[in-house]
């Protein structure tokens, strides 16, 4: 587990204190702020293209939508789908670089290289033709189950699915090396003399010693998984309208600025939001690191 | 040695071959076809359309009948540019890409390598501290945050750059700094941590012992060995960028490959799709393939066997 000595040494690094803070308020707004206003605000209005004012504090966009509750429920897609990839990629990452590390010699040797080829190619990309190939197939069988959340959520599923698959490099790597020291310690060698198995072995004694990097790491896969969410938002292949997530918002802020006229609100607003987010999480992830790896502090 | 390269070939032919093998199967499982529009096809008409793109037969013969063309070379026509080859939308557009991706990969490059050792050189100093804090930033922010931002600020409100669109030196400042920011970053990390390790060494030390200056120390002496993990980040470097390029010539509106991959998968459009990745895969493995042999010529002490 994470050790309290790990925290204290977070929690004198300013930045990282800065950066919680930043991040627990960022999610209760997404969280709990549009149960606080009314959800018309998120209806196409007649008030098209408003500027800031104190009725619409973000403006409002083409359809006379509320800028701001669009940010915060796009947010809480956008933290969703962050938060659950990251977990997808935690299980897979942690069990590959636990079987690896532990078998060592060839298998090792075999499950490392897969992971070298796969950093290597541009696995975003097979992503983008996976969520098509698979949506219309995850939509049909959950209507014929009769699952009418997962037809309206569908994408959202198989995002956080194949996100959480190709974001597990790091995590493998990092717990192989972890289990290479930690398997040559006493407490392995004895848990093996009492005749334990190795199932026994990997889940009852190495795993525990391993929760609190593998927690680190989690900080910084979060960061990484929305950012691949957003890609495909931005471009038009990941969440769908009317639906929105903070990359679908930067795409319509994006489109909306030109040299005639520029709503910048549309803009500004949504980067604003998930950049905050984004540094919050990754300048957390780091002092995490740094407290918890004592030697690559200088 | 020779044994070495050709052992890497047959693998970078293995992994291409899986690739496309992929990329094949998994155009062809996706529902719908090519033409499914807004209006129906005649059945004969359809049949027809398959023949002449070759969509008809098991989905066996398809998939040799795909390999086989690729062996020679032929991409294939695209179903919705009718009439264009792939091989002529790639010899179009792969130019243009190539020259963003090339330059922000000599920004990235060097622009890394400068600022991490820098951050080396004065280690626990403002510089230090700012290097890395805007790495940091740079990090965090993905290039449809800083690309429109930028586009809005330099372009729109100052006037200093063109918005967009392709043509002179001007217009490929914006999105090379975009495309090349992130990838700096994590190069100066890498070069910061590794730069501060080498200085430590003993070879360092009889170099600053022999009365050299401190930058002959650092930029002839260290940098040699300390530019190693950079050299093994720039295979993956080269696969972030070619992603990263569709964004930024989705954002400044350059007609290069990008556009086309986006459209190609809301298409349906398999064969330019496939040709895409092919040759985006190809540039890749055989990149990756150039570094593992300049890393081992760049450190003799490391026996190429893998």
């Amino acid at each position: 587990m994470l050790d309290p000595r790990t925290i204290r040494r977070a929690a004198k690094n300013p930045a990282a204190m800065v950066s919680a803070a930043l991040l627990i308020a960022m999610v209760c707004a997404c969280v709990f702020g549009p149960m606080f206003m009314p959800a018309s605000l998120g209806d196409p209005g007649p008030n098209q293209y408003a500027p800031p004012s104190w009725e619409h504090p973000f403006g409002t966009d083409l359809n006379g939508r509320d800028v701001l509750y669009r940010v915060l429920t796009g947010g809480r897609v956008s933290l969703l789908v962050g938060l659950c990839g990251a977990l997808v990629s935690l299980f897979i990452g942690t069990l590959w670089g636990l079987v690896a590390g532990y078998a060592g010699g060839r298998v090792d040797a075999l499950m490392m290289r897969f992971v070298d080829i796969l950093y290597s190619v541009p696995r975003l990309i097979f992503i983008l033709i996976a969520i098509n190939a698979f949506n219309a197939g995850l939509q049909e069988w959950a209507s014929r189950e009769g699952l009418a959340w997962l037809v309206q959520s569908s994408r959202i599923a198989i995002l956080i699915i194949t996100l959480g698959f190709i974001e597990w490099l790091t995590m493998a790597r990092i717990v192989r090396g972890q289990v290479l020291s930690l398997k040559e310690r006493q407490f392995v060698a004895a848990a093996r003399a009492l005749g334990q198995s190795h199932f026994k072995i990997l889940f009852r004694h190495l795993l525990p010693n391993l929760l609190g990097i593998v927690l680190v790491y989690l900080t910084l896969t979060i960061p990484a998984v929305i950012i691949d969410e957003s890609f495909l938002s931005f471009l038009g292949l990941g969440i769908q309208a009317p639906q929105a997530s903070w990359g679908s918002l930067l795409a319509d802020g994006a489109g909306a600025i030109n040299p005639v006229r520029s709503f910048w609100w549309l803009l500004v607003f949504p980067a604003g939001a998930m950049a905050l987010t984004l540094l919050a999480l990754n300048f957390l992830g780091d002092a995490l690191r740094d407290a918890f790896d004592t030697r690559t502090r200088d | 040695m020779i044994a070495t390269l050709a052992r890497r070939l047959i693998g970078l032919v293995a992994v291409l071959f899986c690739v496309v093998s992929i990329t094949f199967l998994l155009i062809r499982i996706s529902p719908g076809g090519p033409f499914d529009g807004e209006r129906k096809i005649p059945p004969a008409i359809e049949k027809q359309l398959l023949q002449k793109y070759k969509l008809d037969g098991t989905l066996w013969q398809q998939y040799s009948g795909y390999i086989s063309d690729l062996l020679r070379g032929d991409l294939r026509l695209s179903t919705k540019y009718r009439n264009r080859s792939v091989n002529e939308i790639l010899a179009q557009t792969l130019p243009v890409t190539l020259a963003l991706g090339g330059t922000a990969f000599l920004i990235a490059t060097f622009a890394g390598i400068w600022l991490g050792t820098i951050a080396a050189m004065h280690r626990q100093t403002w510089r230090d501290h700012a290097a890395m804090f805007a790495a940091l930033a740079a990090i965090s922010l993905p290039s449809y945050i800083t690309g429109p931002l930028f586009i809005l600020l330099f372009a729109l409100m100052l006037g200093w750059l063109p918005a967009g669109g392709w043509g002179g030196l001007s217009h490929l400042v914006l999105p090379a700094i975009v495309l090349a920011a992130p990838a700096a970053a994590v190069i100066a990390r890498l070069m910061r941590g590794s730069m501060v390790e080498t200085l430590q060494q003993d070879f360092v030390r009889t170099a600053r012992a022999k009365g050299l200056r401190e930058s002959t120390v650092v930029y002839r002496h260290a940098l040699r060995i300390a530019v190693l993990p950079v050299v093994s980040y720039l295979g993956p470097l080269a696969a972030h960028l070619l992603t990263g390029s569709i964004v930024v010539e989705t954002v400044f509106h350059i007609p290069g490959a990008g556009g086309f991959f986006v459209h190609s998968i809301l298409n349906r459009d398999g064969f330019l799709l496939g040709g895409m990745v092919i040759v985006y895969c190809t540039m890749l493995v055989a990149f990756n393939l150039a570094v593992d042999l300049a890393y081992g010529w760049l450190d003799r002490r490391i026996k190429s066997d893998a």
